[in-house]
């Protein structure tokens, strides 16, 4: 479905109807159909853009599936499974320049990726040892957000900036359709709208946020509120790959063209908990998970490829020893991660001296040092 | 009495409220179904219903302030927010709406809401997940502050604070969910000490340690070390932050002539600080040696690796105590 006008043009579908009703160029098969919105945005794909998609949602799983493993050994204290979600953070990020800048939520392992994360940069945080691991500056990622829906407005702003400076870069803010309940995603609607700022709102709605259907925080597609807003939006298949690439191609050339934000729904399915410590047992039945399951965007992705003739069994043994590779990376990171000098926890909190905290810091160090005579 | 954990003898204590008014209702994220995030409304859905044990959009504004309408409606919202670290997209709602609408009102508005939050650190939880937050409230007026720190309390101060008139923030403190202590599940309302009580958890002669929240515990394992020292401490259970019993404080700094404060939020401005300008208004003649405040550091929260730091520990009190009685290390000085 596309919003692009304004209440008159929506069709009033339910939001927890899956995903039938979304925008998409690939049947959960691996059949390519047509659409008329996206299929302009991804004629170009080369083979070669096609198979790098394809081995960074592989990678994405994995590194996912070895996260949850170090967790379950006691190695991680958490972890957000992305599983099923594949699609959306790969294609997004796949379709970004280097100088745009994303702002993830807690979930956006593949986002992370596809911006040039290095395998500490995701066990740290997750392990306790750091609350952001990353340099923002080399990913052009800012940390991921905890707080739910607060980096809506974080990217508006930062696309503010962008415009004023004249610039062609794009902001990206990611977040699911809980998110989408709180004033400041409302808020960054407001403010992206009013100013035509050049920024994506990227709403992966995985149908659950914790143990509330998106029912609870939506009555209608939420694809169907930004044109409220001003804001164009497209609702597409999350688990389609080549979908979530089309449409985010189309949202940043609106931006780089001047013509302000623009809103993304992704339909898709989170086939995990919503972290380690959840039990989505008490909450969903297990035959809606296995629905999905049959809607796995990998899989959807690999048989497009295979049948295309541009993915072959040597070219996913490569791909399958490139995310050994990764989850050992991540595995050695994680285990060989050394926990800093407690009075390291005062540094940073303020960009000057801080004569108090100078104190502090001194007495605490000399509380320690007492221990040790 | 039956053995409950801090978490069930509040979900007992919601069970009672729910029972006795039925203008009571819950509300909050994944409260239904899933119990909650620490299953502390756990069954409560399924017993009341969903009209009563209400999942809500995922919006904390939005929850506190279509409490602020329920109320004026002539409910009794009880709202859980998720984590600590949470309840600040309520802020605006909490102190500028819940606290104020009385005063606003001359005293025709009545607040009769309770926000329930699990609260502080000691589990090992992400960033934001283990805040301590009570400062902003407590300087609020109109906000009633209160925090249990043992099973019985929480069962019975949970339906204190659904039972006042004035809007009441609970504090839960969330590294004691698990533990258990006995409780009285019958216990009559009436004959249970008003919830703005401190309460007196051990008794001693040498040194008053005035905590609350999960610093309970951490004060009583002080004091059976210092036992073993020689030391008497006396715990003092605050149990309400806001406002503070000064009267069974002094009662006690009186007798020792020593105090030291702790507590897991920073120090700049905390309740200790409050704590520490009372006492010495109130106490001065009395006091044999300088106030201490034992208390988390001037820092965001840290991450989990590190926040034994951070979280003031049995060793951190002793050192306190070891000052007020003037037979410290010297390490110090
Ligand atoms: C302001 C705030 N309130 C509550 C939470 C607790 N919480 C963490 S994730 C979550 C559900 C989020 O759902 P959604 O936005 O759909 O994203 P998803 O986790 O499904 O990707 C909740 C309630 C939070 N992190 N921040």
């Amino acid at each position: 479905m596309t919003y692009t006008q304004t209440q008159d043009s929506l069709t009033g579908g339910v939001p927890d109807e899956g995903n039938h009703d979304a925008l998409r160029v690939l049947e959960p098969d691996g059949t390519r159909v047509s659409d008329a919105t996206l299929d302009p945005w991804i004629a170009d794909l080369s083979p070669h853009e096609l198979r790098a998609l394809h081995r960074d949602m592989v990678l994405t799983r994995r590194l996912d599936a070895e996260g949850v493993a170090l967790q379950r050994q006691g190695q991680l204290a958490l972890w957000a499974p992305c599983r099923g979600q594949e699609a959306v953070q790969v294609g997004t990020a796949h379709a970004l320049a280097p100088g745009d800048f994303v702002f993830p939520s807690y979930r956006e392992h593949g986002v992370l990726l596809g911006r040039g994360a290095q395998p500490a940069d995701y066990v740290l945080a997750w392990r306790g040892e750091e609350h952001s691991a990353y340099d923002h500056t080399t990913i052009n990622a800012a940390p991921p957000q905890i707080i739910i829906g607060a980096q809506s407005l974080h990217a508006t702003g930062w696309a503010m900036g962008a415009q004023r400076d004249g610039s062609t870069d794009v902001a990206v803010a990611y977040y699911g359709d809980g998110a989408t309940s709180q004033g400041d995603v409302n808020e960054a609607l407001v403010f992206a709208s009013s100013f035509r700022a050049p920024v994506v709102f990227v709403c992966s709605n995985n149908q659950w946020a914790i143990s509330e259907p998106v029912t609870v925080q939506a009555k209608y597609p939420i694809a169907g509120r930004a044109p409220g807003f001003g804001i164009p939006s497209l609702r597409i298949d999350g688990n389609d790959a080549l979908a979530c690439v089309a449409a985010m191609r189309w949202a940043l050339d609106r931006a780089r063209r001047g013509e302000g934000p623009s809103f993304i729904e992704a339909v898709t399915y989170r086939m995990g908990p919503h972290t380690t410590s959840d039990d989505p047992t008490r909450y969903r039945a297990a035959d809606e998970v296995e629905a999905w399951a049959g809607r796995d965007p990998i899989a959807r992705l690999e048989a497009y490829l295979r049948a295309e003739g541009v993915l072959d069994d040597s070219g996913l043994d490569e791909v399958a020893r490139a995310a050994d590779a990764l989850a050992a990376e991540v595995r050695a990171a994680c285990i060989g991660a050394t926990t800093r000098a407690p009075e390291t926890m005062f540094d940073h909190v303020y960009a000057e001296p801080h004569a108090g905290l100078a104190r502090q810091k001194a007495e605490y160090a000399e509380y320690l040092a007492g221990f040790e005579k | 009495m039956t053995a409950l954990t801090l978490g069930a003898a509040i979900n007992a204590g919601l069970s009672k409220a729910l029972e006795t008014d039925e203008k009571v209702q819950l509300m909050g994220e994944d409260i239904g179904k899933l119990g909650g995030v620490f299953r502390v409304t756990d069954g409560l859905q399924q017993r009341f219903g969903a009209q009563r044990v209400v999942d809500t959009p995922l919006a904390e504004a939005g929850i506190v302030g279509t409490a602020v309408g329920l109320a004026l409606r002539g409910y009794r919202p009880v709202v859980e927010i998720q984590f600590d670290g949470f309840v600040y997209p309520a802020f605006d709602q909490i102190v500028c709406q819940v606290a104020k609408l009385h005063y606003r009102s001359n005293g025709r508005i009545r607040m009769p809401l309770v926000i329930r939050i699990p609260w502080a650190g000691g589990v090992g939880a992400a960033e934001h997940h283990s805040e301590s937050p009570e400062a902003y409230f407590v300087h609020t007026a109109g906000l009633r502050v209160v925090a249990p720190s043992n099973p019985q309390d929480a069962y019975v101060m949970l339906q204190q604070a659904v039972a006042s008139d004035d809007p009441v923030i609970f504090f839960e403190p969330k590294r004691l969910y698990h533990s258990k202590g006995e409780v009285d599940p019958d216990a009559d309302l009436a004959d249970a000490p008003p919830m703005h009580l401190a309460r007196v958890a051990r008794e001693g002669t040498e040194v008053t340690i005035v905590t609350y929240g999960a610093q309970v515990r951490t004060a009583l394992d002080a004091a059976l070390a210092a036992e073993d020292d020689g030391v008497s401490l006396e715990v003092i259970d605050l149990r309400s932050l806001s406002p503070i019993d000064m009267n069974t404080i002094a009662a006690s700094v009186r007798k020792t002539g020593r105090v030291v404060v702790t507590h897991e939020a920073a120090r700049e401005a905390g309740v200790g600080a409050e704590l520490v300008a009372s006492i010495t208004e109130q106490c001065f003649e009395y006091l044999e040696a300088s106030p201490q405040r034992v208390t988390g550091h001037d820092i965001p929260y840290p991450p989990s690796k590190l926040e034994r730091h951070h979280v003031p520990d049995l060793d951190r009190i002793l050192f306190a105590v070891d000052r007020v009685l003037e037979r410290g290390e010297g390490v110090l000085r």
